[in-house]
C-alpha cells in the first residue's frame, strides 16, 4: 500500500481505503511498469510450462531454475525500486556494489599483500554511495576517478610488496572503476536534478534503464537460440551471436520508444537511448567473460542459481548506466 | 541451556560474518550430517576455520563438535580463552608437556568416546596464507586406537585470504568449501596417512577443476 501511494498519481478525497483503491485504478506511470513487469513473468513461466513437453529434462530444469531466479531477483528489484525511502534504494545499490566487487576479487585472485588495499576499496563504496545520499554531484564524479586513483595505488605503495604491483593496482581501479563507479550512478539518477519535470519522476528513469538493459540480455540470448549462426566473439563468449545482438538491438530501441513515458525523453530521444542500452550492455558482457575466461571459469560466482553469480547479471548495467545518465543529463 | 553462550555465539557473532561479509560457499554440505562421533580433517589457514566449518553444520549438533587445538596457543589472553573455550567448545591439547599421564592424543580418544566429533587440523599451523602443509601422524595414532570413526575430509578454500595468519582484520573475500564423503579407515599408521592425503588430493583437484588457482603472471 505505501508502494502503491509513493508511485500513484495524487489521489482525491480522504480516507486510506479509497486512496488505495484510486492508486490501483489510476496506477502512475511506475505502478503501470510494474505491472507490465509483473505480466512478462507471468507469460514467461506459462511458456515454459507450455514448452516444458518438448524439451529435454536438463534443458527444463535449467530453464525453470534461470526463471525461479528472475522472480526473486525482480521482485527484490521492484521492492528496491518503488521503495518510498530513497535511501533504502541508495543502501541497496551500495550492497549491489559490495557484493559484486567482492567476487570480482574473489574472480581474479588477488596478493595477499593487497588485503588493506582491498578493505579500502570496500570503504570507497561506502563514500561514493554517500556523495549520492548528500547529493554532492562533483564529488560523486571525481571521487573514484581521481582520488581512489590515487589512494589505492599509495597503499599498495605502503605494503611494499613489489611483485606484480601494476597488475594489483590494475585489478584494484578496474573492479572500482566497473562495479562501484558505473553502479553507483543507478543510484544517482534517482538524485538526479533535471530541468524537465515528468510524471514517472526519477524512479521512473531508473526502472526503464535496468528493465531494458536486462530485458536486452533476455532477447539476445533468446534470438541467439533460436537463429544465432554467426558468432561475434568466437574466442571469449561463444553464446554471442550478430543475429541475437541485432535481435535484441532492433526489439529494446521499439521498447525503448514505447516505454518511454518514465522519461522525459520524446520518441527521437528514447530511441537513441535505446541503442546506447542494447550497445553497451553486450560490450560489458564481453567483457566479463573475457575476464573468465582469462581466470578459466564459466560463471563469475555461484549467487543465483540457473545464472552463475552476480557478475553476470550486472555486467551489462555497470557500462550502459553511466553512458546513459549522461545521455540524459545532456539532453533534459 | 548449558549452550546458550555456544548458540548466541553462533546466531550472532559467526553467520553474519560467514554468510553476509565473507559468503561462503559449500560443495557437497549432505556429508557434514553425522550421527555418531565422527573425525572432521581440514586444512587450517586462518582462525576462521574452525568456525566456519562449524556454523555450516546443523544448529542441534553443534554442542558435540569439538575443534582440536593446542593449548599453549590459545591460553594467552582471557579473551581468546574465554571465546575459544566457552564459545567454540575447544578441546585444548598441550603440545609441549608430553607425558604418560598428559598424552594429547588421549584426550582425544577420551572425546570421542564421551561421543564428541572432533575437528582436527593435521597441518599442525595455519602456516603460509593458501598453501597446503604436510599432514602431522597423530590423527593416524587416534584411529588406531579408534578403528571405527568415520572421517570426512574438508578442504577450506580462500579463508587464509580473509584473515591471515597474523591479522585480525577480516577482508570479505568469497571462500569455497569442499566436503568429501565420511570414510572408515584402516590400516597401519603410513597407509592411514596415505589415504587422508589421497582424499584431500581428490578435494583439490575437484576444487581447482571448478576455479583454477592462481598462475603467475610471468607463467602464463
Amino acid at each position: 500500500m505505501i508502494i502503491a501511494l509513493a508511485t500513484s498519481q495524487a489521489a482525491p478525497g480522504p480516507g486510506a481505503v479509497q486512496t488505495f483503491l484510486h492508486a490501483v485504478r489510476h496506477p502512475g506511470p511506475v505502478m503501470l511498469m510494474t505491472e507490465i513487469v509483473v505480466g512478462l513473468l507471468v507469460a514467461g513461466t506459462i511458456g515454459i510450462a507450455v514448452m516444458s513437453r518438448r524439451l529435454s529434462e536438463s534443458t527444463r530444469r535449467e530453464l525453470w531454475l534461470r526463471m525461479r531466479s528472475w522472480w526473486v531477483m525482480v521482485g527484490v528489484t521492484l521492492l528496491v525500486i518503488l521503495t518510498r525511502y530513497e535511501w533504502v534504494t541508495i543502501a541497496c545499490f551500495a550492497l549491489l556494489s559490495f557484493v559484486s566487487l567482492k567476487e570480482f576479487y574473489t574472480l581474479v585472485h588477488m596478493r595477499i599483500a593487497d588485503r588493506r588495499a582491498i578493505l579500502l576499496s570496500y570503504l570507497a563504496i561506502i563514500v561514493q554511495y554517500l556523495w549520492v545520499w548528500m547529493p554532492w554531484y562533483n564529488m560523486f564524479l571525481i571521487f573514484i576517478p581521481v582520488y581512489m586513483f590515487m589512494i589505492i595505488p599509495l597503499r599498495l605503495v605502503m605494503a611494499g610488496e613489489t611483485q606484480r604491483f601494476m597488475t594489483s593496482a590494475g585489478k584494484l581501479h578496474w573492479g572500482l572503476m566497473a562495479f562501484v563507479y558505473g553502479l553507483s550512478y543507478l543510484a544517482y539518477l534517482l538524485v538526479m536534478d533535471l530541468d524537465t519535470p515528468f510524471a514517472a519522476g526519477n524512479r521512473g528513469l531508473l526502472f526503464y534503464l535496468i528493465f531494458l538493459a536486462e530485458f536486452n540480455d533476455v532477447l539476445q540470448f533468446m534470438f541467439g537460440k533460436t537463429l544465432g549462426k554467426h558468432k561475434m566473439t568466437p574466442h571469449i563468449s561463444p553464446n554471442k551471436t550478430w543475429e541475437g545482438f541485432l535481435g535484441g538491438l532492433v526489439c529494446t530501441s521499439i521498447l525503448a520508444v514505447l516505454l518511454r513515458f518514465l522519461t522525459p525523453m520524446d520518441a527521437y530521444h528514447a530511441l537513441i537511448a535505446g541503442i546506447l542500452i542494447a550497445t553497451t550492455g553486450p560490450i560489458g558482457g564481453m567483457i566479463i567473460s573475457a575476464i573468465k575466461r582469462d581466470v578459466g571459469v564459466k560463471d563469475s560466482g555461484t549467487l543465483i542459481p540457473g545464472h552463475g553469480g552476480v557478475l553476470d547479471r550486472v555486467d551489462s548495467l555497470c557500462f550502459s548506466a553511466p553512458i546513459f545518465f549522461h545521455f540524459i543529463g545532456y539532453f533534459y | 541451556m548449558r549452550n546458550w553462550l555456544l548458540y548466541l555465539w553462533f546466531l550472532v557473532i559467526v553467520r553474519p560474518i560467514a554468510r553476509l561479509l565473507i559468503g561462503v560457499s559449500v560443495h557437497g554440505r549432505e556429508h557434514l550430517h553425522f550421527s555418531e562421533p565422527t573425525i572432521f580433517v581440514a586444512n587450517h589457514n586462518s582462525h576462521l576455520d574452525a568456525a566456519v566449518l562449524m556454523d555450516l553444520m546443523r544448529l542441534r549438533d553443534l554442542p558435540r563438535v569439538r575443534p582440536v587445538a593446542a593449548a599453549d596457543y590459545f591460553e594467552q589472553g582471557p579473551i581468546r580463552n574465554f571465546i575459544w573455550k566457552r564459545c567454540m567448545n575447544v578441546l585444548a591439547i598441550r603440545r609441549d608437556k608430553v607425558t604418560r599421564s598428559c598424552n594429547p592424543l588421549q584426550a582425544m580418544i577420551e572425546a570421542l568416546d564421551a561421543g564428541a566429533t572432533l575437528i582436527l587440523f593435521p597441518e599442525g599451523t595455519r602456516g603460509d596464507p593458501e598453501k597446503l602443509g604436510e599432514f602431522k601422524t597423530g590423527i593416524a595414532h587416534v584411529l588406531a586406537k579408534r578403528p571405527r570413526t568415520p572421517v570426512v575430509p574438508v578442504y577450506m578454500r580462500n579463508l587464509g585470504f580473509a584473515m591471515p595468519r597474523g591479522d585480525l582484520i577480516i577482508v570479505p573475500m568469497f571462500c569455497d568449501v569442499f566436503i568429501g564423503p565420511p570414510r572408515i579407515i584402516e590400516g597401519a599408521r603410513p597407509q592411514i596417512m596415505q589415504h587422508i592425503t589421497d582424499a584431500f588430493h581428490n578435494l583439490v583437484v575437484l576444487a581447482d577443476a571448478m576455479r583454477p588457482a592462481d598462475v603467475p603472471a610471468d607463467d602464463r
